[in-house]
């Protein structure tokens, strides 16, 4: 469960969130809001990238201002930019080093990654060089060096915005089926139209909050309006 | 590419323990320095051509090798020449060059993957004080990791710069070259954080 109380922030005198009061409980969450609308600061508030200059952010019980380590342990962070969020050299690598604090012998952590990869469908390329992948194995394996750790909640900062449709459906079948509570910062429509709950941000506040449906229906209309 | 200095193959040299390869590099350069005779650099041809024939890399690649440090090689004779006469022309350039190619044959002949293992094996017994050999690990990983990313970036950035019919402009390389470098720098640390690499040892 995620909590945002009173949450503002500000970067130098722009501010960019203002006074949010959320209550997330439901599995999948996703949130929309124009270019410069506040909804990734408001993603990176959740694992404490972004420390909000008003208000607090609970997850789970735990305050991400106060308990940062322990919030991030729990939350897993997914980057638009796959390329970025890779670390390390090969894919099996990548996976082996989100492993290297689980106290695992050698022989496991080579079981975990190999299984993991399998899962990801990455299992063929576990020793190529990360920069030969295509965009959406990166964002697959970025994914699956986040999983492996088994965090409770997944925060996504528009995963599938540089993937084929191919890919963004995988990666949207993928954090369906996933068990943690997942939050989603998207702008893709159809992504958002089947979610329980939709949070729609817009000049740092919130606008709307609903099923995906009325959501999208907000957002087209925002965006259409200013389109005028 | 990540995997552009080794030549994947099977020979002896190949399955060599890391440790063993890399101690041997350490003496085998040690004592060419230190034995200060045209007959050092001589011998250490000879022994460095022979390993690296004995590993089935094959003669073409030792030339090539060569014939990329032709210009380091006139430059610094020039120079020691000069400086310090023929005979010190002779020791120094040529135990450069040797050692060079001596470090060549290793890293030719070894995974990334397995060097890694060994630099963190070897730091362990330096935990004690303060040495962590997962960072050094983790920022060797990340070097080799962000050369194809900055490739990559450099390719996109002389595409843009080309689009926009600036072929010749270095401001219109450089600049956004510099400023997409640094975005990535911090992307990458933004990820390192989310990942939990500041978090000290767990809970």
């Amino acid at each position: 469960m995620i909590t945002f109380d009173g949450v503002g922030h500000r970067f130098g005198d722009r501010t960019v969130l203002r006074g949010i009061d959320l209550d997330l409980r439901e599995r999948f969450v996703g949130v929309v809001g124009a270019n410069g609308s506040g909804k990734s600061t408001l993603a990176r508030c959740v694992n404490g990238l972004v420390r909000p200059t008003s208000g607090r952010v609970v997850v789970d019980g735990l305050d991400v201002g106060r308990q940062t380590a322990r919030v991030r342990r729990r939350v897993g962070f997914v980057f638009p930019d796959p390329a970025a969020q890779i670390v390390m050299p090969t894919p099996a690598e990548d996976v082996a080093f989100s492993l290297r604090r689980a106290g695992l012998s050698r022989s496991q952590t080579t079981a975990r990654v190999e299984e993991t990869l399998e899962r990801f469908g990455l299992a063929g390329h576990a020793d190529h060089p990360a920069g030969l992948l295509s965009s959406g194995q990166r964002q697959l394996l970025a994914l699956a060096s986040i999983l492996v750790t088994e965090p409770d909640v997944l925060v996504c900062d528009e995963p599938t915005t540089l993937l084929d449709l191919r890919h963004t459906r995988r990666v949207a079948a993928l954090l369906h089926g996933l068990p943690q509570q997942v939050l989603m910062v998207t702008h893709d429509l159809e992504l958002l139209g089947g979610l329980e709950r939709v949070i729609v941000v817009d000049e740092g506040r919130v606008v709307a909050d609903g099923d995906g449906p009325a959501g999208v229906a907000t957002y087209r209309a925002l965006m259409e309006a200013d389109a005028c | 590419m990540l995997t552009s200095l080794y030549v994947p193959g099977h020979s002896w040299l190949h399955r060599a323990p890391v440790g063993g390869k890399v101690l041997g590099l350490l003496v085998a350069t040690t004592l060419l320095l230190a034995w200060r005779d045209p007959a050092a650099p001589a011998l250490g041809a000879v022994v460095v051509a022979a390993v690296h024939l004995g590993a089935g890399l094959g003669v073409r690649r030792l030339l090539a090798q060569v014939w990329a440090l032709r210009w380091v090689v006139a430059v610094l004779a020039v120079l020691q020449w000069w400086a310090a006469g023929p005979r010190e022309a002779v020791v120094v350039v040529g135990g450069l060059l040797v050692a060079i190619l001596a470090a060549g044959v290793v890293t030719a002949t070894t995974r990334i993957e397995a060097m890694m293992d060994a630099v963190v094996g070897a730091l362990g017994p330096l935990r004690r004080v303060g040495v962590d050999p997962d960072r050094v690990a983790l920022a060797l990983g990340l070097t080799i990791r962000t050369v194809p990313a900055l490739t990559g970036i450099a390719r996109e950035v002389a595409d843009a710069r080309a689009a926009r019919g600036m072929g010749r402009s270095p401001r219109a390389l450089l600049v956004p070259l510099v400023v997409r470098a640094v975005r990535h720098a911090d992307a990458v640390g933004d990820a390192l954080v989310a990942r939990g690499v500041d978090d000290g040892p767990g809970e």
